[in-house]
């Protein structure tokens, strides 16, 4: 099963949230943000080029338009590999685990996997963000030696930073899992 | 809990058989090690799993049924299968099958209706794994396992270190290759047989001796080296000072980790000899390039033809600079006399250093010839000797450095008293703070004096603490920079970046896993993959230590120590580790 709905992030950008229900047991939500827009990607090239040919008037050095074509050239395999982030995914398997993964634009990806002994809860956090208050997705984890406490919070689709409304549908559908997952382990 | 049973790929197209691997209850998972073929005896099978279990200390056993149709489904073998459950029993026992015009699996796992908490047919779901990678690969941070004497107790690491670790241990299961004929016939993961290279076990039978002869060598120089000659009074603190004793000290640990004759207890040992042995092969590989660019060619000559002519021209460079302080430097209005004795006495130390170098000159070839030797030992050794030349060759910079320094502390701590004077405070010494003290009349005046004339000084003084400080710090960037190569060469773990590199699965931060789809009424399917450590975290985990020979001071106290005149030493001083 798999349906498709538009929400925006904190900004009132758009983003697509899929949800993809494999079976009652694993479920999976992607994030997707819009792709790099030729527009902005134009709007960076040619004012760096222009910064770069107004020095090359003043100085007469060319060395400057050089520079200017590797920084441009270098910059963009650098935001495409390592700060876009293209979609974001979280798949949760009941008895198994939470698995995040990052599509960085260049195709790059970061997984990383908790498993379901270590997860404590998933819950919604407030956090002040810039100048303005956020809600976000995080899962909190448990103290290995103290079960009750929490070690570590590990926040969900760091990137996106979809709006409530969106958050909601996620969290209700992971509390799901979560409380059939706590029901099936503590009766036996 | 649904139940999951880890499945090998290799398995996915063998033929009908039964399952062997482990049942891991806390889990409620199943992890499937190989399929037995048929045909079988089960007294044969029974013997052999109870080898397993003993060599890997592994609850291996068999866990149900595999069936492949490759052909229209046989009703013999179904019942044939099933029967089986009742020679090889266990709790659950699963029953995995294989059409064949579909993708998807089925999976059932049956319960003995009179166990507790049976609810006939659970919820399954399968996970394949690569068994290859699973079994070569190393979880980064290593779990707490239990001790492999504590025998059979089950892991109680976490879930996924469990498989990793059953996977692990059962190495004696995969031991047969494809070629191996027993009584039983196992499909799993197989190597290609067995690699019979000449040259390879050659270097295995050469490898112990060649180790023995090398510590021994070892030995011997370390029984040389803590002989008495050595321990006379100025050897130890010129050695400690001199980056040049340190590489080459910690070099020679270097080589007796490598030759060591004891085995590498765990993975973590074994690495860092990998590393510590590609780090000294890569160093000498690169010093012996150096050997050869310097005495090829003449190099050496034209080196050392064009050191003299530098080290006359940084000396003129200087001379100018000293007649520029000596003037008005900058527009500053300088005292003129202490100006002129200041400038005369470094003039003078200038001309001493020039009439040195100039009496060294007809050596300098054969020096640097002997030097450019040291490089066999390695690249590192070589720079450190390097830096250690850079800091007798600017020696003079660093008398300056010193005489300023010195006059220049002088005047800060004789500021600083007659500062407290004036407020009518002074420093007690007994109790180490200050005390309210009543001066007299001669003693103010006398004071005020020469806080006045000390006060005027202050700049020509500073000034020339100033130009001598930048200059010194030039040198000691310039031997930073060596000491950072130096560094790096020394503590890369470049081992393990390339086996990142080349074989990803090996170092492992985890498993990430991989929907491979799902169909109503058949049970899920995934595909686990290893989550290979990225690489900052793989330089951070197996980084060796350095030798440590750089100055260990933070930023904040070396600009107070500029500040108020103390002196940097260019090597690590005793007092200098509280900070």
């Amino acid at each position: 099963m798999e349906d498709e709905q538009s929400f925006s992030d904190i900004c009132g950008g758009r983003l697509a949230l899929q949800r993809r229900y494999y079976s009652p047991s694993c479920r999976e939500f992607c994030l997707s943000c819009p792709r790099l827009s030729l527009r902005s990607l134009t709007a960076v090239t040619c004012t760096v080029w222009l910064v770069a040919y107004g020095l090359f008037t003043l100085c007469e050095n060319s060395m400057i338009l050089s520079a200017a074509i590797f920084i441009t050239l270098v910059g963009l395999l650098g935001y495409l590999h390592f700060v876009k982030i293209d979609q974001e995914t979280l798949l949760i398997i009941d008895s198994l685990g939470i698995q995040m993964t990052s599509y960085y634009a260049s195709g790059k990806e970061s997984t990383t996997f908790i498993e379901m002994g270590k997860v404590k809860d998933i819950v919604i956090n407030e956090a002040i963000y810039m100048q303005k208050v956020i809600y976000y997705l995080c899962i909190l984890l448990k103290d290995p030696v103290e079960p009750h406490r929490i070690s570590q919070v590990v926040p969900v689709f760091q990137s996106a930073k979809p709006r409530l409304d969106c958050l909601i549908e996620v969290y209700k559908s992971c509390q799901e899992i979560l409380a059939h997952q706590k029901a099936t382990s503590a009766s036996p | 809990m649904a139940l999951k049973a880890f499945f090998p790929t290799c398995c996915a197209s063998v033929d009908s058989g039964l399952l062997v691997g482990r049942w891991v209850p806390e889990q409620s998972s199943a992890v499937v090690l190989a399929v037995l073929q048929f045909p079988f005896i089960p007294i044969q099978v029974k013997h052999l799993l109870a080898q397993v279990r003993q060599a890997s200390r592994v609850g291996v056993a068999v866990l149900g049924t595999w069936c492949h149709h490759r052909q229209e489904p046989e009703e013999g073998l179904g019942h044939f299968l099933e029967g089986l459950a009742a020679v090889f029993s266990h709790e659950p026992w699963l029953q995995l099958g294989r059409e064949r015009g579909s993708t998807f699996w089925s999976c059932k796992a049956i319960w003995r209706p009179m166990s507790p908490g049976a609810s006939g047919q659970d919820q399954v779901m399968l996970i394949f794994y690569d068994q290859r990678q699973v079994l070569l690969s190393q979880l980064h941070p290593p779990a707490a396992l239990p001790d492999r004497q504590a025998g059979d107790a089950p892991a109680s690491a976490g879930g996924l270190a469990a498989v990793f670790d059953t996977v692990a241990r059962s190495e004696a299961l995969f031991r047969s290759d494809r070629f191996h004929e027993g009584p039983v016939r196992l499909s799993h993961w197989q190597s290609e047989g067995v690699e019979a290279s000449i040259l390879v076990e050659l270097a295995k039978q050469a490898a112990g001796p060649t180790c023995l002869l090398f510590s021994f060598l070892l030995s011997l120089l370390s029984a040389v080296g803590a002989c008495r000659l050595f321990r006379l009074w100025p050897l130890p603190s010129i050695c400690s000072k001199l980056s040049t004793c340190k590489q080459v000290q910690h070099r020679l640990e270097h080589l007796s980790l490598i030759f060591s004759t004891r085995k590498a207890e765990n993975p973590a040992q074994l690495m860092r000899k990998a590393n510590v042995c590609v780090s000294v092969l890569l160093d000498v590989a690169l010093g012996l390039a150096l050997l050869t660019w310097l005495h090829g060619k003449g190099h050496i000559g034209q080196l050392a033809d064009a050191l003299v002519p530098v080290a006359d021209r940084v000396a003129e460079e200087l001379q100018h600079l000293l007649q520029w302080l000596m003037g008005a430097p900058a527009g500053l209005k300088m005292n003129r006399a202490l100006d002129q004795v200041l400038g005369r006495f470094f003039l003078y130390h200038i001309h001493l250093w020039i009439s040195y170098i100039h009496l060294m000159s007809p050596f300098v070839e054969r020096i640097l010839w002997h030097v450019g030797l040291s490089a066999c030992l390695g690249l590192t050794v070589a720079l450190s000797l390097l830096s250690d030349i850079t800091a007798l060759l600017t020696f003079h910079i660093y008398c300056f450095y010193v005489y300023g320094a010195r006059l220049y502390s002088l005047k800060t701590r004789g500021l600083s008293s007659l500062w407290r004077l004036f407020r009518g405070k002074k420093w007690n010494v007994l109790r180490q703070r200050v005390d309210s003290c009543s001066y007299d009349l001669d003693q103010l005046f006398i004071g005020t004096l020469l806080f006045t004339i000390l006060v005027f000084l202050l700049p020509t003084t500073a000034l020339y603490y100033l130009v001598f400080t930048l200059l010194r710090l030039l040198v000691v960037t310039v031997q930073g920079l060596l000491h950072l190569f130096v560094d790096l060469v020394n503590s890369l773990p470049l081992y393990s970046l390339c086996l990142r590199l080349c074989r990803p699965y090996r170092l492992a931060a985890g498993v990430k896993f991989r929907v491979l789809g799902h169909e109503a009424g058949k049970p899920l399917r995934l595909l686990m993959q290893i989550n290979p450590l990225p690489y900052s975290h793989v330089v951070r985990t197996y980084r060796l230590p350095s030798c440590g020979c750089r100055p260990g001071l933070s930023w904040s106290s070396l600009c107070r120590k500029l500040f108020l005149g103390e002196l940097v030493y260019p090597w690590r001083q005793k007092g200098d580790r509280q900070d």
